[in-house]
Formats: C-alpha cells, structure tokens, sequence
C-alpha cells in the first residue's frame, strides 16, 4: 500500500487552468498503471481573484480505500511534491484563507521535492525559497511562468513538461509511459506534447537542498483568535489614523496588519523620484494605501502593504516613473526612496537593473498583440519546448485535424 | 433616538395604567409607542398589517415620534431596520406568512451581526393556498437561526411581551432579534379589555437602546459584516450561541423586573401552567389555541378527569431544565401543533419533536402523542379536545406511546 500526494502552487485566474491540468493528468496517468486518484482544489483559495496564490492537489493511491484516507480535506498535511509554476511564488504564499506566511516548501515532506519552473539558477532561488528543517530536492523545469487570460488556455505544453518531469521525480508512481499515454488518449490527444513530456523527463535538473541553505528569514506569521477572543456581531474596528514623520513634513499612514500583503505579490513598481511630478495619483489611487508621503512631497509605496497590482504604473502619468518589475527581482522590501535619499547614483543604478530584469522575461497576463503566442512558444524552444509543426494543438488535437 | 427625552404627547400624559379594548396588533403598537420607537418599516400582508395600520395612526397624531419607511418589499423592509440599529435606532419590522419568507436572507443575517431587531409574525398560513388564517410554521422557520422566539396568547400578552422583548433583546448581553409570534385573526384581529401602563413606568422598565463598541459611527469607525472565510465561521457561531445563552438569565431577570415594575406578569416566563398540580394528563400547545383548551380542560375537571395544559411561551431558548421537571409527574403527555413537519420522525409537528427530542435524557419519559389542530385557522373545537386527551388516557393507562400523528379536525 502506498500513496503520493502533489500540490500545484499557481496563481489565480492566470493559472488556474494549468494547475487543473496537471493535476488531471497526475491522477490520469496513475490510472493508466491500475491506480485511483483525486484532484482538488483547496477550496477558498481564489483562483477567481486576479493573481492570488492557490493550490491545487492530486493524491493517487494503490486501493480505493487508502485513497478515502486521504480524501475530504481542504489542504493535505504533507506533499511528496510541491509543484509552483511561477517562480515569484517561492518567496512564499499567502494564499486566499490563509493569514501569515507559508514558504513554498512548506508541505513538503523530508526527501521529497519542490518542482519549478523558472529560469534562475537553483543558486538564486534559494535566496529566496526558505531554510526547511529537513533536505529536500529542487528539481527544475527551465520556463517562464505560463501566463494566459482569463478565458484562454495557452498550449505551451507546460502540463506536459510538468507531467514527464513528475514522472522522473515519481517513477512508482508515474512511469513515462503512463503519462505519455495519459496525454496522448484520456486528455490532450497530441503527439507532440507526448513528445514534450519526454523531454522534460530527459532534460529534468535536480539538486539536492541542504538544511543550511534558503532564506534564512522568519516568516511573519499570524495567531487567528478563539471564539471569545472576537468581536462580536462580526464586527471589526477601523485601523488607526497613520502617524506624521520627519517633524511634520511627511506621512505614514496606519495599515491594516492582517491584511493580505506582499506575499501574493508577483510584480512590484520601482519609482524614478527625479521623474515625479508629485500629481498625488498614486497616493489617492493605490487600493492598499501603500504610499508614505515623504518629507519632499514625494511617494514611497512600502512594500510591506503593497500586493502588486500595478494601478499605480497605470495611473502615473510621468513617462517611465512607475514600472512594475517582476517580484523576484528583489530581496527585500527595503523603501526606495531612502535608497534613493541616501545615494542617488547608487539608486539611478540598481533601479536600471530592476528595469532592465523586466525585459529578461515579460509576466504578460493575457496576449497582448496577435502572434504573441507563437513568439513566445519560438522563444522557449531554447529552454526544452518543441516545434510546433502543425499548428497549436488544442483540445483533442486529432480528432479537430479532420 | 431612544435616549432623548421627549415631550410627552397628548394622551400619554397618564399617571397611571389607563384600560383600553384593542386588537393584538394595537396592543402591540402601543407599546412601541411606550417604548419610543425610533424606526419603522411597513409592507402590508394579512394578518400583520394591522399592526403597521395602528403605528402610522400613532405617528399620524403625534403620539409617536418615528420613521416610518414603506418599504418595497419585506426583504428590503428587514435590511432597512437592520442598518438602522446597527447605528442605534430602537426598530420594529415584522410580517406573516410568505411575506415572511421573502425576507428570509435578511432574516438569516441579523443573528450573527447581533442586531436586536423585534418582529411580530402574524402567523399565517405559507402559500399556496394563499389562506389567511393561522398556522405556527412560518415564525417556525428561524428556529435554527439564532432568533429568539415567543408565542402570546393574549393582546394583554402581546403589549406586556412587546415591552420585555426590548428589554431581553436589547441588552448588551444578548443582542439577538426576537420574533413575537401572534396567531392570525384569533389574537391580531380581536379586541379586548388591556392594561396600558404609563409613559413613566416604562421608561423606568426598559434603558435606551445602547449599542457599545458596535455602533456604527464616525467616532466609532467599524466595519461590520466584512467577508470572512470559512475558518472563522465556527468561531462567530459559537459566539452567537453563547449570546443564546446568556438570554436565560437575561429573560428570566427581565420578567422578574417586569412584575416589579408594572405589578403583573407570570413568575414563570418559559411557560404557562394551567391546572398541571395533580394532572395525569398534561396538553400542550402554543399560541391562542391554549384557550379552546383550557375550556375544555376546565368541563373534564368537572367530571373528574385530571387534566390539565402548558402553553410553552419561548420557543428559543428552549427552557429544557424546566420543561422536564414540569412534565415529570403527568401520566401521558399530548402536544398538539398548530403546525406540521412533513416527513419528520413519526410525521409529528414541531413542538412534538422538541418535547421529545427534551426528554430523551428524563427520568421519567411519560408516553408522549402528537397531534396537527387548526391549520389555517381552523378553529379547534372542544370536540377535538376531548378526543385528544381520551387518546392520551388511554395512552396513560397502557404506558405506551402510539406513534402515529393524529390530525384532528381533518375533514375524512
Ligand atoms: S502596485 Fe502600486 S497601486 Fe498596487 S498595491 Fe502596490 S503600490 Fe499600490
Ligand atoms: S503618480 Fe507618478 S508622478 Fe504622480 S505622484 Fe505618483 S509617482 Fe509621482
């Protein structure tokens, strides 16, 4: 008797439709070798809320009735293997009906692995993926993260990277075969992610992880209360009114402390100052309240409240002040603007970096202009992808090529 | 608001009690009167309309000081007076039947925001047919939903109730909604002989409505009702039972302070006792249909037979304790509901279940027999009286319960 246990780490709405994938094909695939399984959502995790972390989970057993342990929960306690699609995620997740910080690697079990796609090193990752009390794998999948739409699934085989990866990770449980005829009968119908899948396996990178290495930081961490703790009427007070700085001459407003915060965070803006022109938009239009007025008159978003949204960047209309750059482009949440008070060349420096990381890999939330798709399906040929030679192959890609 | 103090309008400068003949429904807009009432809101369905009829005559001439909102509908009725209290306004609202039901989401959420809302149902028969007359299932409805619930027999009842109600509702301890349960016609429409008290007395009775830390205010900015996730739901339920629970206390202090005060009231809120002492027979049954029972209870004592009835009053919180040592000594016990749960254990109506489900753990479980009377307004004979407590002597006699429901008064 046995069982294997996955989480797919994914953001709402962009991936949701991948993580289901994978984990479709997961328990797909144990079937083709007499298994039973599940996959589910952990419900109340959002995947309706615009990039919000949220799991999915599959878990295969060799007997229906071991399967019926491990089923009607939320959340597993434990995973074999952690799958995250988006590299931003492995500084950790706050997802929806979650309060405090979960490191990526959280569940996973000692031995077993955090699956990634990304294209860091394994060096730079662990700068942000926490220390865990036990060694564990980081096996990864070199890709960007597969972002699509709302309503559109983009066929850029990562389901199928991710599956012949797992079954490298997993060989009792899925072999290659398995997953290959799991793709190519029960789901996609395609040849050519067949073939996908079989070079994930061959080209899969693993490394062992040791208990001294990752971010050393503890992560914030939040005591929900009891019953007689709470107000009561479902009633919860007003945050404070924030606090002047620098004599009077600046602002820090209060925040809400439970709110949801930089966790679920996939981009960030970096802000010129010597481009501001002080119009206040930012300031009034911020969904989070994250920005301090300074004692210049100028507008430090903290990032300690800030969850990413980019409103700020749309409403700036100073050209090239606010950017949004990718999340893990950075190591901490220190403020900009005291970098910037402190050494403005320094800063002119390390913020043409932080651009410059933007163009590295685009986190475009949808196609932006026609043929996109097929210029980043060339791109990622690079880094494992396969030709694709007869056109992007959809649902049961055969039987449409009538 | 309820905490100025007002002028006192012409007619209620009475020093003391005044006698009037009126209906339920007026009996109980005079005490929303005595009590100064701060909003209102009407949409009119039978038989609960009278009620809105006699608060617009109140205001109309200037006895009553209040907002009155005609709403468009009972849904939009009970979310304006839940607002209202929520930033401290005294609030009455109410309906009968479906109109009730049409309001259910909102009637759903005012026991966890802990809105002290108070509702008279008229009750009347649920739709279809559209009947006017009484039946219990409709106020039944928010049984489990953190209401407190009470059953009135008579308009006397009804004034004195409406004032407790205030009192149990509003304190700070409790902040639950109440819903008074009046039958449709037998109690809304008749008139009779009330003691109205003065102004004075209760003032002295019932303190302004004080909401606290949960007002809503610009000095007390909170939000209330936020969306939570499911890992606090358990949490504000728990909280809500405990308020349930407090309300033991606060109800049974509130009618001792109630007889204090006005000098009338029964020593025992949870329940009526009608020649109970020796009986070996004890009926039960809710609302108006006590008095057809008390008749006839009342020609069986002449004959001998020991008989005699509890009108339970509250219905949430259900007083168990008491309702057990009351009922320890009878020999067989008959509940009779003026409502039904179809498909229930043994096809029995909703008090019937209760009392059963009460004394499971008793020391003494007399045979129990549930009867269906007077849906819809039927009136219950006293042929249906004695028919019922025959079946229960019998029952005494044997030892043993006949499970099946009885209907009675069903045309066959
Ligand atoms: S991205 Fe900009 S607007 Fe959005 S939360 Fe952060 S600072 Fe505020
Ligand atoms: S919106 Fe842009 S220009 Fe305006 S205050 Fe903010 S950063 Fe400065």
């Amino acid at each position: 008797m046995a069982h294997f246990t996955c989480e797919v780490v994914y953001r709402g709405i962009f991936q949701k439709n991948l993580a289901a994938r994978i984990c479709r094909g997961i328990v797909l695939s144990a079937r083709k070798a007499g298994r039973w399984g599940i996959a589910f959502g952990r419900y109340g995790d959002s995947p309706q809320r615009n990039g919000i972390p949220a799991k999915d989970f599959a878990i295969v057993a060799d007997t229906q009735e071991e399967l019926e342990q491990n089923m009607a929960r939320y959340e597993p306690k434990e995973v074999d293997v952690t799958i995250c699609v988006d590299d931003t995620l492995s500084k950790g997740v706050e997802s929806w009906a979650w309060y405090g910080l979960q490191p990526i690697n959280r569940l996973t079990v000692p031995n077993g692995t955090v699956l990634m796609t990304s294209l860091q090193s394994p060096a730079d990752l662990l700068k942000d993926i926490h220390k865990k009390e036990a060694p564990y794998n980081l096996a990864l999948i070199p890709a960007k993260a597969s972002f699509s739409g709302l309503w559109v699934y983009k066929e850029d085989h990562t389901e199928a990277r991710i599956l012949g990866a797992l079954a490298k990770i997993q060989p009792g449980f899925l072999s290659l075969d398995a997953v290959c005829a799991a793709i190519q009968e029960a789901e996609w119908g395609s040849e050519l992610k067949a073939a996908s899948a079989r070079k994930a396996f061959e080209r899969l990178e693993s490394r062992p992880v040791k208990i001294t290495e990752g971010n050393a930081e503890t992560p914030f961490s939040f005591e929900k209360p009891k019953w007689w703790e709470m107000r009561e009427g479902v009633s919860i007070p007003a945050i404070p009114i924030g606090k002047p700085m620098e004599g009077g001459k600046g602002y820090v407003p209060e925040r809400n402390p439970y709110f949801k915060k930089f966790t679920t965070r996939t981009m960030r803006p970096v802000i010129d100052f010597d481009k501001c022109v002080k119009c206040t938009l930012c300031w009034l239009q911020c969904p989070d309240s994250c920005f301090d007025v300074t004692p210049d008159g100028l507008y430090d978003a903290n990032m300690e409240s800030c969850c990413g949204c980019g409103v700020c960047e749309a409403v700036c209309p100073a050209k090239d002040c606010v950017t949004m750059v990718r999340e893990d482009a950075f190591e901490d949440n220190a403020s900009q603007w005291e970098m910037w008070r402190r050494d403005k060349p320094a800063y002119m420096t390390w913020m043409g970096d932080k651009i410059a990381s933007k163009q590295h890999v685009v986190r475009s939330h949808g196609f932006r202009f026609r043929g996109q798709y097929e210029e980043e399906i060339k791109q990622s040929l690079d880094q494992g992808g396969t030709e694709i030679t007869a056109g992007i192959p959809g649902e049961n890609a055969v039987g449409k090529q009538r | 608001m309820a905490v100025e103090t007002k002028t006192p309008a012409p007619g209620t400068m009475a020093t003391d009690d005044r006698e009037m003949l009126i209906s339920g429904s007026e009996a109980c807009a005079e005490a929303l009167t005595l009590a100064d009432l701060d909003v209102v809101t009407a949409y009119p369905i039978r038989p609960y309309d009278t009620v809105m009829q006699a608060i617009a005559k109140k205001i109309a001439n200037g006895q009553l000081e209040a907002e009155y909102i005609v709403a468009e509908g009972e849904h939009s009725q009970f979310e304006i007076v839940k607002h209202a209290s929520t930033v401290g306004a005294r609030v009455f609202c109410g309906s009968s039947g479906v109109g009730w039901m049409y309001a259910m989401e909102c009637l759903t959420v005012t026991p966890p925001l802990r809105v002290p809302m108070v509702c008279m149902v008229g009750n009347r028969a649920l739709d279809d047919p559209g009947a006017f007359g009484v039946e219990h299932n409709d106020a039944l409805t928010v049984r489990d939903l953190g209401w407190l619930l009470i059953w009135v027999d008579t308009a006397q009842e009804m004034l004195d109730t409406t004032l407790l109600a205030y009192r149990i509702a509003e304190d700070r301890r409790v902040f639950l909604p109440i819903a008074i349960s009046a039958d449709g016609a037998f109690l809304t429409h008749s008139q009779a002989i009330v003691q109205v008290p003065t102004r004075a007395k209760v003032d002295k009775f019932l303190p302004p409505y004080n909401r606290g830390d949960l007002q809503l205010h610009p000095d007390n900015p909170i939000t209330v009702a936020p969306q939570a996730n499911e890992d606090w739901v358990i949490e504000i339920r728990r909280q809500n039972n405990e308020a349930m629970n407090r309300a033991y206390t606060v109800i049974e202090e509130a009618y001792a302070d109630f007889r204090k005060t006005f000098g009338r009231g029964p020593e025992n809120p949870w329940f009526e006792e009608y020649m109970t002492e020796d009986a070996e027979v004890i009926l039960m049954g809710m609302g108006t249909i006590s008095l057809p029972f008390k008749v006839g209870i009342r020609n069986m004592r002449a004959k001998g037979m020991k008989v005699g009835l509890i009108r339970p009053r509250w219905f949430r919180p259900f007083p168990t304790e008491k309702m057990v040592a009351a009922l320890q000594g009878a020999k067989a016990i008959g509940v009779i509901d003026r409502d039904y749960s179809f498909g229930s254990p043994f096809g029995s109506g909703v008090v019937a279940n209760e009392i059963r489900a009460a004394m499971y753990n008793a020391d003494k479980r007399p045979p129990l027999l549930s009867f269906i009377c007077g849906l819809g307004g039927r009136e219950v004979t006293l042929e249906d009286v004695y028919k019922a407590t025959d079946l229960c002597f019998e029952a005494a006699k044997s030892g043993k319960s006949p499970l099946k429901t009885q209907w009675l008064g069903v045309r066959e």
